[in-house]
């Protein structure tokens, strides 16, 4: 069964398509990559996903509900987190803050409920409180940094911080973008452990953007090849390896005749 | 020195005064207030009462600007929109419970007003939309005088409890003081909940704020709506404290007094709030002393010159403070507080 | 409702919008230039104006020394808040260097209180009175020259940014800084120039304004209704910002002419608020609507 599933997706800026008849379906429980060149569309493709872009053409289908035209900030509710290429934390907000945001549209305090902090505001936000410990700081073995604000860490800790809001969010889709970029052998490692341990442990469906094909071939269940706004492979990570299309895309014409010669 | 503290389970590491030593310092805190209109003379329990007044505008102010990010210019208007509610209120014999939350009522809802057209686009729209709504309210003020009184103003009656009339500073002070003190726990308390943390994620502007399921548009509408409250209940007391109500009271300078306040005492933080609004309460009162000084001294007419130097240093606080010190009095103070934390080991 | 009164007054108050018109210049040229909302735009009107007034009236002056020491006093105020304002607050959010300005016009309207008092001066009247008769329609003649004057200031300072190679280096410095400071532009220079042509424009208004009415501290409110205009209509756009002028002008005209003086400053704000209400992206009619 698919959790997600887009169809007929274009998106245009200024007459050049990022997006062209993008068709894709995420099984559920599983980790889907999305990879191709540079500027193939697929960071275009989690923007139409998180509502950032509204596309010219297509639907996107989550979870059997058409979500084309729910606004951006309704689709967290629905059970879709993401993250970013360029880490998007809140700089002026320490590591617990900024994980605590992500509990945002599961809380229910309003604003004068919030200023008493009686009664249900102070209950929901100490159920927070543990819940973030339990699920989240000491899952990502972050416990130590929680108090410092988010300037004070190195980026491979900015990019755990991160992940760590997207989970506070309980999704039932996490979509990461680019989740090792710029990491070394050690934290990609320890990335790579926590994707896994995410989809096996607590059945959350992941799809990612990684250009680092040792860790899509190994993690990934199920490949989707984009090039020039186009899907133009799919399939298990050996399918999508072996397609000449795929290594004509990545290695350039000429170098796939050679290799299929 | 303190070492640290430990704390035994997360709801503790959660409290607002997490010490025991806090809490007696509070304790002390709470009842010098209550023990101040008593023993303080009569120009400081004078200077209390606009203190508290300040405090609150401040406060909402901040909640606006300091930390959600929408510059208003229109503060001090607002707290006109409070000041001629309680007016007349009054005048229709309601009691000042009911008056004070209704002219933070209605200061919201013009906010509303303002708010929903321009709060969808730029953040620029805002700013220019509480200047206009700065200049629209003083025109109301001025010219809708079977209400306002027009330039002559409008008087306020006393607040007053059972009979008991609140008038004269010191009886005055306390309704203003823990209304100063509820609103600020108040405004403290937002930022430990969802509501104020959606409301510095705006603020941040990053894009990643709406994919955590924030609503900008609801959220940035919010939090003027409670700036606006403030400012509506900080005027009603204005009224009540002043007794009168005229338009040149809540004009442009009075807005970029608050905006003063803030930025000197550090924007997004409640801290800041106080020392900023106390350090702008005295700044005036300290440049009349020093006037007076003059005076004595042979300086003919130096009185006359009073609101144009107000100004002037209004104005070079503001660009100071953003030059040298963009977080304010409470940097200072927190870099002072880790000093003696540490002491006598330096760092 | 009477056509020809109609007439006559959407005419006075187009002209009179020349003026504004060099205003919103100010303010664009300082935006384009600089990325900068200038709030302190009127004060630097007002300082214009009262340094006319010490040197031609006070100090008996020639007009045109007069003049040329104010334009060089008001070039030097202009570089001054620059480099001790703008300069280090480069790099610093939108709303710190915003609130900067409001600080700055503070400084100046209370200075300019104390040094020449809040009483009303009196500048004598530059333009020549000799109105235009057309048919039954009379224009005054200071509404005609202002008019003229401004319209000849705005072609040079346009065709200047758009043609001189000085023009050229601060649009590229405000669009790009680093990669103009790449190719040689001196990015600093042309910041600085941007603010003394922001202080010359402002002061050439304020002089045109205070010589047809009068001079006191609050000369300069007219620019925020200017400014709030502008907005509107995109800050970015010299075309924009003559509309604007011109919209204000026609705007205060229309409203003495049918509903009275007193409202004449506050319609600029109350069309704001409405058109925000109506049309809520502008004039005209982009949907620029900024993420967050």
């Amino acid at each position: 069964m698919n959790i997600l599933e887009a169809e007929g997706l274009t998106l245009s800026f200024g007459g050049i398509h990022a997006l062209a008849d993008v068709s894709i379906a995420v099984p559920k429980g599983g980790i889907t990559a999305i990879i191709g060149p540079n500027g193939a569309g697929k960071t275009s493709l989690f923007n139409a996903i998180s509502g950032f872009y509204r596309p010219s053409r297509g639907t996107i289908r989550f979870d059997g509900a058409d979500i084309t035209r729910v606004p951006g900030h309704a689709r967290a509710a629905l059970g879709l987190a993401r993250t970013f290429q360029n880490v998007a934390l809140f700089r002026g907000m320490t590591v617990l803050d900024n994980i605590k945001l992500g509990g945002h549209h599961r809380l229910r305090a309003g604003a004068l409920g919030a200023m008493w902090y009686l009664g249900r505001a102070a209950a929901e936000e100490s159920r927070l409180r543990e819940e973030i410990e339990r699920e989240v700081i000491d899952f990502l073995e972050i416990d130590h940094i929680r108090d410092l604000p988010i300037d004070a860490l190195a980026y491979g800790l900015q990019k755990r911080v991160e992940l760590a809001r997207a989970l506070a969010m309980r999704p039932k889709v996490l979509l990461l973008d680019e989740p090792v970029a710029g990491m070394n052998r050690e934290e990609t490692e320890d990335m790579a452990r926590f994707i896994l341990d995410i989809q096996e442990e607590r059945g959350i469906t992941v799809m990612l953007v990684e250009h680092d094909m040792g860790l899509v071939m190994d993690i990934s269940s199920h490949v989707v090849v984009l090039n020039f706004g186009s899907v133009i492979a799919s399939g298990t990570p050996a399918e999508v390896r072996a397609n000449p299309a795929v290594i004509a895309a990545y290695l350039g014409e000429r170098a796939a005749k050679q290799r299929a010669a | 020195m303190r070492i640290g503290d430990f704390h035994a389970s997360y709801r503790h590491d959660e409290a607002l005064f997490d010490t025991r030593v806090q809490r007696a310092w509070l304790g002390v805190l709470l009842a010098a207030l209550a023990a101040f209109p008593f023993v303080g003379g009569s120009y400081f329990v004078y200077l209390a009462c606009l203190l508290g007044i300040h405090l609150i505008s401040a406060a909402g102010l901040n909640i606006m600007t300091g930390y959600t990010g929408l510059i208003s210019l229109g503060h001090a208007a607002f707290m006109g929109v409070g000041c001629y509610t309680v007016a007349v209120a009054e005048k229709a014999s309601i009691p000042f419970y009911l008056a004070l939350p209704l002219a933070g009522l209605v200061s919201a809802a013009i906010g509303l007003v303002v708010g929903i057209p321009s709060l969808r686009i730029k953040g620029l729209y805002f700013a220019v939309a509480t200047l206009a709504a700065q200049f629209v309210l003083g025109f109301v003020f001025r010219e809708w005088e079977s209400v306002t009184g027009g330039v002559r103003g409008a008087n306020v009656p006393a607040a007053s409890l059972f009979g008991f009339e609140l008038a004269g500073d010191q009886r005055i002070y306390f309704l203003i003081v823990p209304l100063a003190v509820v609103m600020l726990l108040g405004a403290r308390n937002l930022f430990r909940t969802r509501v104020g943390r959606a409301f510095i994620a705006i603020r941040d502007r990053d894009i990643s704020a709406e994919v955590l399921g924030i609503s900008l548009f609801h959220h940035k509408l919010l939090a003027f709506a409670i700036g606006s409250f403030y400012a509506g209940v900080a005027g009603g007391l204005w009224g009540y404290f002043f007794r009168v109500a005229t338009p040149e009271l809540f004009g442009l300078p009075l807005s970029v007094f608050y905006l003063a306040a803030i930025i000197v005492g550090g924007l997004g933080s409640i801290l800041g709030t106080i020392l900023g609004a106390t350090f702008m309460t005295m700044v005036p009162e300290v440049l009349r002393a020093l006037v007076a000084w003059a005076e004595a001294l042979g300086v003919q007419e130096a009185g006359v010159f009073l609101a144009s130097i107000r100004q002037v240093v209004f104005g070079l606080l503001i660009v100071g403070f953003l030059i040298f010190e963009p977080h304010g009095l409470a940097e200072i103070w927190r870099r002072v507080r880790r000093f003696f934390h540490l002491w006598p080991f330096r760092t | 409702m009477d056509w020809l009164l109609l007439a006559e007054f959407s005419l006075v108050g187009l002209l009179s919008g020349g003026v504004l018109a060099l205003i919103a210049l100010g303010f664009v040229l300082v935006y384009k230039g600089t990325r900068v909302i200038n709030f302190a735009m009127g004060e630097f009107m007002m300082v214009g104006a009262y340094l006319f007034w010490t040197t031609h009236v006070f100090l008996k002056l020639p007009w045109w020394a007069a003049l040329a020491l104010t334009l060089v006093g008001i070039a030097g105020l202009g570089a001054v808040v620059e480099r001790f304002v703008l300069r280090p607050l480069a790099g610093q959010p939108v709303i710190s260097i915003v609130m900067a300005t409001i600080g700055l016009g503070a400084v100046l309207h209370g200075a300019a209180e104390a040094i020449w008092g809040g009483a009303n001066l009196a500048l004598p009247e530059i333009l020549p009175r000799k109105p235009l008769i057309l048919g039954e329609v009379l224009l005054p003649g200071q509404v005609l020259w202002s008019f003229a004057l401004a319209v000849a200031l705005i072609a040079g300072f346009t065709a200047y940014f758009h043609w001189s190679k000085g023009g050229v280096s601060m649009r590229a410095a405000a669009s790009d800084p680093v990669t103009a400071y790449a190719m040689g532009i001196d990015v600093r220079r042309t910041q600085r120039l941007t603010w003394i042509f922001a202080g010359v424009t402002g002061a050439v208004a304020g002089i045109i304004v205070a010589s047809m009415t009068s001079l006191s501290p609050t000369l300069g409110t007219v620019a925020l209704g200017v400014l709030a205009v502008i907005i509107l209509g995109g800050l970015d756009s010299i075309a924009g910002a003559i509309i604007a002028g011109l919209i204000v002008g026609w705007l205060e005209s229309i409203t003495v002419a049918f509903i009275g003086g007193q409202a004449r400053d506050v319609v600029p704000y109350l069309v704001v608020l409405v058109i925000l209400m109506v049309r809520p992206y502008g004039l005209f009619g982009t949907r620029d609507i900024e993420r967050l």
